[in-house]
């Protein structure tokens, strides 16, 4: 009997992972089996380096959003907060422009600028939050009123464009990389692999589930709950302002569309990647899986004319109900 | 001994998966009768109560009803025939206040609209009945522990009901309360009810219950009239050993042990006022008094759980300052808390997470060292016997004794040399408090201050080996030795000790 239970939990465990492991990634397999079957290119190296450049601002966000969840929060501000940095970085890098000229250093101070306003802004929703103790989707569906307003009030109703010069010699920043892979792409990467570790190796990852999970227990087992919450904000924030960093060389122009609805993409990603809205459990690799997901099924819809490409929307929101109920599911059943 | 039976199992099996929690058991509710179901946690008492309300099916076996056989499809059908249960945990909605609270789902209407009017007054009604003055308008998430409980006996007797389980029904109440529940459960019986209760205090099950039927380990051991039992005689059916030596002997404690603890002037404001007191190695300082009079918030303001300012604050003789749980930690100063499911544990997370929370910084600065939490928990099953099935169970599935000993484990994890432990037994088995009981003494043998925090009086007579009993925020009293006495503790609890400037130290 006791060799029974001792035993045999672990080696059911590792030959079959429960369904919430098992199923964003059968879900990314089944999708990527579909793409390769309907489309030739679809596993070129191009397409990937592409669907994957596009995927990392999201994705970039949404490990942020990982950590922000698990500790029992929410943050539906990160789009306007993104765009309104682009924004600030772009006038920033167009005013400094005379005095510094196209280089480096130009360069250098936009992205300090960027991560700057990101921790600011971080620090802003965490400070709301915490010490003034407003709930989480109030104070940010506040601040994602402002920022928006602030960008479109900043491009006066129109588009902030980087001086030409200065985009031709940013653009390599999203478009070049190492070995063929993009920078976002491995920007993206290197964010996962700390995050993941940082969740569900360290003491932050246990503190932000801990807090998520019941914050009085927290509070009474040693763990600064309001520190825990506010580190998770300005976290997004910093990695918001990573995020845009990649983003405005790509275009190289902020406006009042720029990052509209990428917070409830990140959230999406962050669902159906496994972590629990309500808090308390959080994986960044589901994450990710979540943020693959969500891309993928544009990128097939665009490159076939099986479906239209308006129904994007569509199969992603019943993907995202699908993910919830499986996990529900399985947690029933275990 | 004719009364008819109301509700009755017999040969009730109940499996979950392979694991069979009851097996054969048989249990009768008569009516006009009071019948106490007692047993170690785990024994099977819930689920026995469940089955007999209808919310869980059972697997074998007959549920007679007026016997006659019958099966509840849902806990609306077991509603439906009178059979109320009211749960440990309470079962309300919190933002809804008392009145739609006890008229939930079964509200009164006249017309398409709700006759506010009249459900208000039966609610007044009810509450009166229960000399429980509170309004019926107030949002339950407001109301303490006890006059929730008045709210589930109100709701329970505006549902007319023929059969009422209520499971541990004074775990949260104080001592004028519980008499206050008592009333109403003779008024009950007298009105032909059938009622069955459990608790873990004996003397309750002396006090009101006609009958008694013992489980242990899913078995039913022994039912028999309360009037031929002495309350030795069910402690040693329930746990299958004598427990006559339910707490450890105290050793005789050198007059001049080294002082450990000494506050001065602790004040949390609203809650404890100019509280202090000395804790010397080796000693387990009782702290008693009235739920409500302090005890809880003057130690958690003492370990900076909130709020509080001291005058004076010696750990060692050395002056520290304390605003965190941190702090409080890295002075060797530990809490642990009296309400293990809100405060204490996660529940929807397995016992090693829950382990090493408390004291994660010492298996690792940054990155957490698997291994060595893997040891610790190894080490704490051993050590405080926690029985899990096994080592990934959430700690939610686990009963309240096992739950009780993880948390007991969690703050050693810290390695405290002053432990401060609230409640430390509060609903839980006798076996599982001896079993604490002499972890706690084993302690202090071993050099560490401990202060016990508790409302069970035997609990702290037992233990310590002097005692504060607190009143209204303040300390009432000190007893010490021979002087620790039930009649001095309640003296002193209730403001009706005379000589209390002499003995208070």
């Amino acid at each position: 009997m006791a060799t029974e239970t001792a035993n045999p939990p672990r080696a059911r465990r590792s030959a079959i992972p429960s369904m919430s492991v098992l199923g964003p990634i059968l879900a990314l397999v089944i999708l990527i089996v579909i793409g390769a079957a309907l489309n030739g290119n679809f596993l070129s190296a191009g397409n990937i380096n592409n669907v994957l450049s596009r995927s990392a601002f999201i994705g970039i966000i949404a490990v942020g959003m990982t950590f922000v969840i698990t500790a029992g929060g929410l943050d539906l501000s990160v789009g306007s907060m993104a765009a309104f940095i682009a924004g600030l970085m772009i006038l920033v890098m167009n005013a400094a422009l005379p005095s510094l000229g196209v280089g480096v250093p130009i360069i250098l101070l936009g992205m300090l600028v960027a991560l700057i306003a990101g921790i600011v802004a971080g620090m802003l929703n965490g400070f709301l939050i915490t010490t003034l103790g407003i709930e989480a989707f109030i104070v940010t569906l506040g601040t994602m009123g402002i920022y928006r307003s602030l960008v479109t009030w900043l491009a006066n109703g129109g588009t902030l464009s980087l001086d030409f010069d200065l985009r031709t010699f940013y653009r390599p920043v999203y478009f070049d990389g190492v070995l063929g892979i993009a920078w976002p792409i491995i920007v993206f990467a290197v964010v996962v692999i700390l995050g993941e570790v940082l969740m569900s190796k360290a003491r932050f990852g246990r503190h932000c589930a801990a807090t998520g999970s019941n914050e009085h227990v927290a509070h009474y087992s040693n763990v600064n709950v309001n520190r825990t919450r506010m580190l998770t904000y300005i976290m997004l924030g910093l990695l918001v302002g990573v995020a845009t960093i990649m983003y405005v060389p790509r275009l190289g122009s902020a406006s009042a569309s720029t990052g509209v609805l990428w917070e409830l993409e990140a959230i999406a990603a962050v669902i159906i990647g496994g972590t629990v809205l309500k808090g308390g459990f959080g994986r960044v690799w589901g994450t990710v899986i979540g943020v693959l997901i969500l891309s993928l099924i544009d990128n097939i819809l665009n490159l076939t004319d099986l479906v239209s490409p308006y129904l994007n929307g569509a199969i992603q929101g019943v993907i995202i109900v699908l993910a919830v109920i499986l996990q529900r599911e399985a947690k029933a059943k275990g | 001994m004719t009364a008819p039976s109301v509700l009755a199992l017999q040969s009730v099996h109940k499996s979950f998966g392979p694991v069979e929690v009851l097996s054969g058991i048989d249990i009768d509710l008569r009516s006009g009768e009071v019948l106490a179901l007692i047993g170690e946690n785990g024994a099977g008492k819930s689920t026995t109560m469940k089955i007999l309300a209808g919310y869980q099916p059972a697997t074998k076996g007959k549920i007679l009803l007026d016997g006659k056989e019958v099966r509840f499809g849902s806990l609306h059908e077991g509603e439906a025939a009178g059979i109320v249960l009211i749960h440990q945990e309470f079962n309300l909605a919190e933002q809804l206040t008392v009145e739609q609270n006890i008229f939930l789902g079964r509200e009164l209407r006249r017309g398409p609209l709700l006759d506010k009017a009249r459900m208000r007054a039966l609610t007044r009604d009810y509450l009166s009945r229960l000399k429980c003055n509170i309004d019926p308008d107030t949002p339950v998430s407001r109301l303490s522990n006890s006059d929730k409980q008045m709210v589930e006996i109100a709701k329970a007797l505006s549902r007319d009901a023929r059969v009422l389980i209520m499971d541990e029904p004074t775990a949260v109440l104080t001592g004028s309360e519980v008499e206050v529940l008592f009333e109403q459960v003779r008024a009950l019986r007298a009105a032909g009810t059938a009622i069955l209760f459990t608790s873990h205090k004996l003397g309750e099950v002396k006090a009101i219950a006609d009958r008694v039927t013992i489980m242990r380990d899913g078995a039913v051991v022994r039912t028999d009239s309360v009037a031929a039992m002495t309350e030795d005689d069910m402690a040693t059916a329930m746990v299958g050993r004598d427990v006559s030596a339910l707490y450890p002997p105290k050793p005789d404690l050198p007059a001049d042990g080294s002082v450990a603890l000494r506050v001065a002037g602790l004040t949390v404001p609203g809650r404890a006022h100019d509280i202090g007191f000395s804790l010397r190695h080796g000693e387990i300082l009782g702290i008693a008094g009235l739920i409500g009079s302090g005890r809880t918030e003057a130690m958690e303001g003492l370990c900076g759980l909130r709020p509080a300012t001291v005058a004076t604050l010696e750990i060692e003789g050395q002056p520290v300052t304390i605003r965190s749980t941190a702090d409080a930690l890295d002075q060797g100063l530990c809490y642990m808390t009296e309400d293990r499911k809100l405060r204490g544990l996660l529940l929807d997370k397995g016992m090693r997470v829950n382990l090493t929370l408390q004291a994660l910084a010492r298996f690792g600065r940054v990155l957490i060292d698997r291994k060595a939490e893997d040891a610790a928990l190894s080490r704490a099953v051993k050590d405080f016997d926690i029985r899990a099935g096994h080592g990934d169970v959430l700690v939610g599935n686990l009963s309240g004794g096992n739950q009780q000993k993880l948390l007991l484990a969690k703050v050693m994890q810290s390695e405290p040399r002053i432990l401060i432990v609230d409640e430390p037994t509060r609903g839980i088995d006798i076996g599982t408090k001896q079993q604490i009981y002499t972890f706690l003494r084993a302690l202090a043998a071993a050099g560490k201050a401990i202060v016990v925090v508790s409302s069970e009086m035997q609990e702290i007579i037992g233990l310590s080996d002097r005692v504060l009993v607190m009143r209204q925020g303040r300390i009432a009293g000190t007893l010490g030795g021979a002087d620790i006495t039930e009649d001095a503790i309640v003296r002193h609890a209730m403001g009706v000790g005379a000589d209390t400037d002499e003995r208070a130290a």
